[in-house]
């Protein structure tokens, strides 16, 4: 039965979600406001610089640099979303139309229960990975999760019952398909050189992909291809801009959610965000050595709280660097034809996955028959 | 005669194909670009210059004395294509020896901006350059009413204007002069 | 009743409801959205055996990757409600449900014959590190790489028999599918 002590843990858990979702949630906020801020530098313009608090403003210098960065626009867009008038077309599908933001943003906020963002040091030396739930099967959990958020698009594009939605959620659908597997087949060289005969490391789990980088090459060195056809499967995935099909404002006015206003439309927005935090975070995880310092460097921080802090930092300007990536990539590329993400995905992308992971099969073979030898 | 050059298409080298050096390229450049000196105008604070022969507002100017010019002989309204004019005119108030040169005044002088069109014919057609097109060009109001431009609206958006002719002084001074024309 | 039976229960109805649903409702579309909620409720069960990979590949291959497929086909064909015009169907659907109902039944009476209501812990053979995997020194665990180990050797047949069916499946659908352009002397 539930005891004192059950109870408190599960408090200790439910607060450490919490924390963790307001997080996610905040660098979600946060990176809209880059998006912004990078594409105005970009297109040499100033971006967001006039929102500001009552009387933060007044403090002079700080105030004015916080007002120039645009520090506030987040919480004035938030604001904006829930203040606007709510509009529900005639025409759409009631019970889908209001289900569809909230199946977009759950796999999205669920996916980061496996996610390790640094590790604790015991005094005794020992050390524990900061994360909610180290599930021995992380990464096959967070394929399996974020899988299901295309079905919030998918809903949405359904439910609105009008043409530019549909053709959205049909798209997505089908790019969300053909880039799964490429996905995958590129994560599997990736377990079979950490998992190798004679390496202690004999599971899926994010935490010990990032701890085997720890000193030595982080893997987007050893294995650059794998990398690449990950990362483009993440773009895919997370349906970013050289990719977007389901949204491209262009050519389907605003795709799934034409049809969508107010609070329901910042649902999608933030969903589509926490995808992209989520999908940093995890790259940097698997490829870029997660919170270790440079490759062959032993980390240079002290065992203790000190340590964990830094960790933790140098894993999250990792992943600020690479959501400036997706965005600098937004600015810089346009967007594919529909018939040709489906011809990367499947005629280019898959079969050079495949043929990645025949080499590294061959090569762990290899290395293994020649340490066996001797 | 123009002659049609036909270009040899040359197929893409496998490099090419891949994208990516492309790719890379696009992305230097942006980047590059995110240094550069940004263009933008913070508006109500840092204003456009405006060039010499722009066409803003219609307004009112006086002459360097001071004096109304305009003598409401109805042109700017008769030319005025969205009939954004009206004009009531009126006699010159009596004592006013400024003034006793001209025959008439407008006793009212409306321009509706939700009309105008900003072509500047009115500033044209004027004999006696009373109404010029200046550099002012934000107007905002809440009501209709407050969008129709009255006289003395007009003559504090309009300021004084240097003459160049000095058009009634010299008719005057040819008067006294016993050469009227 | 404790937490587990709790939570037993709630996810047993929700893939059975969700069956349920799926199979009463008339347009294809919330039909796909109830196999999903189905199928989840069954992942879950497996989470409850603490059967997590399992419970990941179901949510994986089925519920990620095969229903997404349904969803992409129905939208794409734009499968609208059947208008109650396959009355025959209807018919032998009704006597399939009745046989598939009837067959539940005898089941259910069957095992409760045996201990009560509940499955008794002889009714299926124990699962134990013998019966896992024959000779190898790897205790009995959920992990992945006893599954993994199991897989590829002493079901490596079973495996490579499925994986060759899937193959065949697969090339005649292609062959299917595609228009092979007669050639005219």
């Amino acid at each position: 039965m539930l005891n004192l002590e059950l109870l408190q843990v599960l408090g200790l858990k439910i607060f450490f979600a919490f924390l963790m979702v307001s997080v996610v949630m905040t660098f979600a906020g946060y990176s809209v406001l880059a998006e912004r801020k990078v594409s105005a530098w970009m297109q040499g313009r100033v971006g967001p610089n006039r929102t500001v608090l009552p009387f933060v403003g007044h403090i002079p210098f700080v105030g004015s640099f916080l007002k120039g960065i645009g520090i506030f626009q987040p919480l004035a867009d938030g604001l904006k979303f829930l203040f606007k008038e709510e509009i529900v077309p005639g025409h759409v599908n009631k019970v889908y139309y209001y289900m569809a933001p909230l199946v977009a943003l759950v796999p999205a906020l669920t996916t980061m229960t496996v996610l390790p963002f640094g590790e604790f040091f015991h005094h005794s030396g020992k050390s524990t990975p900061l994360i909610l739930a180290d599930l021995e099967i992380g990464i096959l959990f967070i394929l399996a999760i974020s899988s299901l958020g295309v079905y919030g698009i998918v809903l949405a594009g359904w439910s609105s019952n009008s043409k530019y939605p549909f053709l959205g959620g049909i798209r997505s659908s089908a790019q969300m398909i053909s880039y799964e597997l490429a996905m995958g087949l590129s994560l599997l060289p990736i377990f079979l050189w950490v998992s190798q005969p004679g390496s202690s490391i004999a599971s899926l789990s994010l935490v010990e992909i990032a701890n085997s980088q720890n000193a030595s090459a982080w893997l987007a060195l050893v294995q650059p291809l794998s990398a690449l056809i990950f990362l483009v499967a993440l773009f895919a995935e997370t349906n970013r801009l050289p990719f977007d099909m389901p949204e491209s404002e262009t050519d389907l006015v605003g795709g799934f959610h034409t049809e969508y206003g107010s609070f329901k439309f910042g649902i999608f927005f933030v969903a589509e965000y926490a995808h992209i935090v989520i999908g940093s975070a995890i790259f940097t995880l698997i490829f870029l050595g997660g919170w270790h310092f440079l490759p062959w460097i032993n980390d240079p921080w002290p065992s203790n709280w000190v340590g964990t802090l830094l960790g933790t930092g140098w894993f999250l300007i990792k992943t600020i660097s690479l959501i400036f990536f997706f965005i600098w990539i937004r600015w810089t590329l346009p967007r594919f034809r529909y018939d040709q993400v489906m011809n990367l995905g499947w005629t280019k992308l898959l079969p050079l996955s495949l043929a990645n992971l025949i080499f590294y099969v061959i090569l762990v073979t290899w290395l293994d028959l020649s340490a066996a030898t001797p | 005669m123009a002659k049609t050059r036909v270009l040899k298409r040359i197929p893409l080298s496998l490099s090419e194909r891949t994208y990516l050096p492309q790719i890379v390229t696009g992305l230097k450049t942006t980047f590059s670009n995110m240094f550069k000196e940004k263009v933008t105008l913070q508006y109500p604070e840092e204003k456009p210059s405006i060039p010499q022969n722009y066409r803003g507002i219609p307004t009112l100017v006086k002459d360097p004395n001071g004096r109304e010019k305009c003598v409401s002989c109805q042109l700017c309204e008769f030319v005025c294509p969205p009939k954004a004019i009206r004009i009531t005119p009126g006699e010159v108030p009596d004592g006013d020896v400024s003034r006793e040169h001209v025959e008439k005044a407008p006793e009212e002088f409306e321009i509706n901006m939700l009309r105008c069109i900003y072509c500047g014919f009115c500033q044209e057609v004027c004999p006696e350059e009373a109404i010029y097109l200046q550099d002012e060009y934000s107007s905002s109001g809440y009501t209709r009413e407050e969008m129709i431009n009255k006289k003395d609206k007009l003559y504090e958006l309009g300021g004084t204007l240097p003459d160049e002719h000095y058009k009634w002084d010299n008719k005057k001074k040819a008067e006294l002069e016993g050469n009227p024309h | 009743m404790n937490l587990l039976d709790l939570l037993f229960f709630f996810f047993s109805s929700l893939a059975a409801g969700g069956g349920l649903l799926m199979v009463v409702s008339k347009h294809p579309v919330p039909a796909a959205l109830f196999m999903i909620l189905s199928l989840v409720g069954v992942a879950s069960l497996f989470v409850l055996l603490e059967a997590f990979f399992l419970a990941i590949l179901q949510i994986l291959v089925y519920a990620g990757a095969v229903m997404v497929l349904f969803l992409f086909i129905i939208m794409l064909l734009d499968v609208g409600p059947d208008g109650g015009k396959a009355s025959k169907i209807r018919i032998l659907s009704g006597f399939a449900g009745a046989v598939a109902v009837g067959l539940i039944i005898v089941l259910l009476l069957h095992f409760s014959q045996q201990s009560g209501f509940g499955l008794s812990s002889n009714a299926w053979p124990e699962i134990n590190a013998d019966s896992f995997v024959n000779g190898s020194n790897l205790t009995f665990s959920t992990s992945v790489k006893n599954f993994g180990y199991g897989l590829f050797t002493k079901y490596m047949l079973p495996l490579q028999v499925a994986g060759f069916l899937l193959l065949a499946a697969m090339v005649g659908v292609i062959i299917l599918s595609k228009k092979f352009r007669i050639k005219k002397p």
